[in-house]
């Protein structure tokens, strides 16, 4: 392609009969290393624009002024309460706190899906209610993260609920120390 | 016996067609293309199983970023930019925040607002450069006796009265904490905003669960 003619000046004279003319340079350039780029770079585009686009989780908040009345009240045999600490811990327990902190399990965001899948298996769907109560220590991450368990899980009825109670906070305390818990999705 | 040559063929295909193709392709996707606004707050979302994609209009969001400072900001479209003046407007009414109209007309122009309700004019006076989630302080919501979201939160509400309500939008980052977003429920919630969404990035259904499962068969899930 970038050859040149060296046959230099005076070419003309030199040729004889025989002597082919200098060969014409095809002008046609093979693309193929060009479609390649072109084809790479709208996959990089497609993928890119794509994936970046934010998604939106939609929470309904209860109304919280209802009368005491009109308030479902939540069966107990029903209930799964639980509770997110410090450094991700998930801490749960089934029905009501029992006095003396029995029924009261640590966990992480890893296996409180089987406690989630266990309880919904165990439970009648009408009388099946998580709670949820974020402790002041947890994160916007950890919220977020178990909100996300109930749409993976199908849960139907849960609650955001943010008043520990002091007998809660105290077996979280007494659980807590130790080194942060394993986040989920990793 | 006489064969028939059959002349050879050169297996050079001419490229040029198909890269006219891909390069009208690429010229395509690069121009519809919707550009990523260059965020004014960095807030790294966390993940989740919802699809839906963030709506772009009507939009009032929230942001809290990871110091758990809250910043305000609406959507770009002149419709937004409206309702933000009126929101301002109202704020500044309600509030005898003393704001001048050019204070408010370069407020609406601030990417987002981040300040306590009587800094407002302060904000007013800095230059966009200068408006970063690092120098602002942040709309007060750290606890329930000052929270000023319930003020910002009433005037959305004033304004979008009547007509269609606001995609409220939230949009946290992973590290703040609990308490912050608790006080912007409850600022929600004192004015009657039940419904609202949060940004989250995509993630893949985990395999094996019962969405998962309801996702497979096709069926919808629950919105």
């Amino acid at each position: 392609m970038a050859e040149m003619d060296t046959s230099g000046g005076g070419g003309k004279h030199k040729k004889g009969p025989g002597v082919k003319k200098g060969k014409k340079l095809s002008t046609r350039v093979d693309l193929t290393p060009m479609v390649d780029l072109g084809f790479l770079l709208i996959t990089f585009f497609v993928f890119t624009t794509t994936v970046s686009q934010p998604t939106a989780m939609k929470l309904f908040l209860p109304d919280d002024r209802t009368t005491p009345e009109n308030q479902n009240k939540a069966k107990e045999s029903g209930a799964l309460t639980i509770l997110l600490g410090r450094d991700n811990h998930v801490f749960y327990y089934e029905g009501i706190l029992a006095p003396d902190g029995s029924n009261f399990k640590s966990t992480n965001f890893k296996d409180i899906r089987d406690e989630i899948i266990h309880k919904k298996s165990v439970t009648d769907t009408a009388d099946l209610v998580i709670v949820i109560k974020p402790g002041d220590e947890s994160t916007y991450k950890n919220v977020i993260d178990i909100l996300d368990e109930m749409s993976i899980n199908v849960i139907k009825r849960y609650a955001l609920v943010d008043n520990l109670f002091p007998a809660e906070l105290d077996l979280m305390k007494a659980t807590e120390g130790g080194a942060p818990a394993p986040v989920a999705g990793q | 016996m006489a064969r028939p040559k059959i002349p050879r063929k050169s297996t050079a295909v001419d490229m040029t067609a198909m890269c006219d193709v891909a390069f009208l392709l690429l010229s395509f996707f690069i121009l519809t293309a919707q550009f990523k606004p260059s965020e004014a707050v960095p807030v790294t979302t966390p993940n989740s199983v919802a699809n839906k994609i963030a709506p772009q209009k009507d939009v009032v969001m929230i942001s809290l970023n990871k110091d758990g400072h809250v910043f305000l900001s609406t959507g770009d479209g002149a419709d937004d930019r409206d309702k933000k003046r009126e929101i301002l407007k109202s704020l500044n009414s309600s509030k005898s925040l003393g704001l001048t109209d050019d204070d408010i007309e370069k407020l609406v122009k601030a990417p987002f607002l981040g300040v306590p309700l009587a800094q407002l004019n302060q904000q007013a006076k800095l230059k966009t450069e200068q408006m970063t989630s690092e120098t602002l302080p942040g709309i007060p919501c750290k606890d329930t006796t000052n929270n000023e979201m319930i003020d910002w939160m009433r005037a959305v509400a004033d304004v979008y009265q009547g007509g269609h309500p606001p995609n409220l939008l939230l949009k946290g980052d992973n590290v703040a904490k609990y308490p912050y977003f608790k006080n912007i429920l409850s600022a929600f919630k004192k004015n009657e905003f039940f419904k609202f969404q949060m940004v989250t990035s995509p993630e893949n259904v985990p395999q094996g669960t019962e969405l998962w499962k309801n996702n497979m068969k096709g069926k919808k899930g629950e919105e």
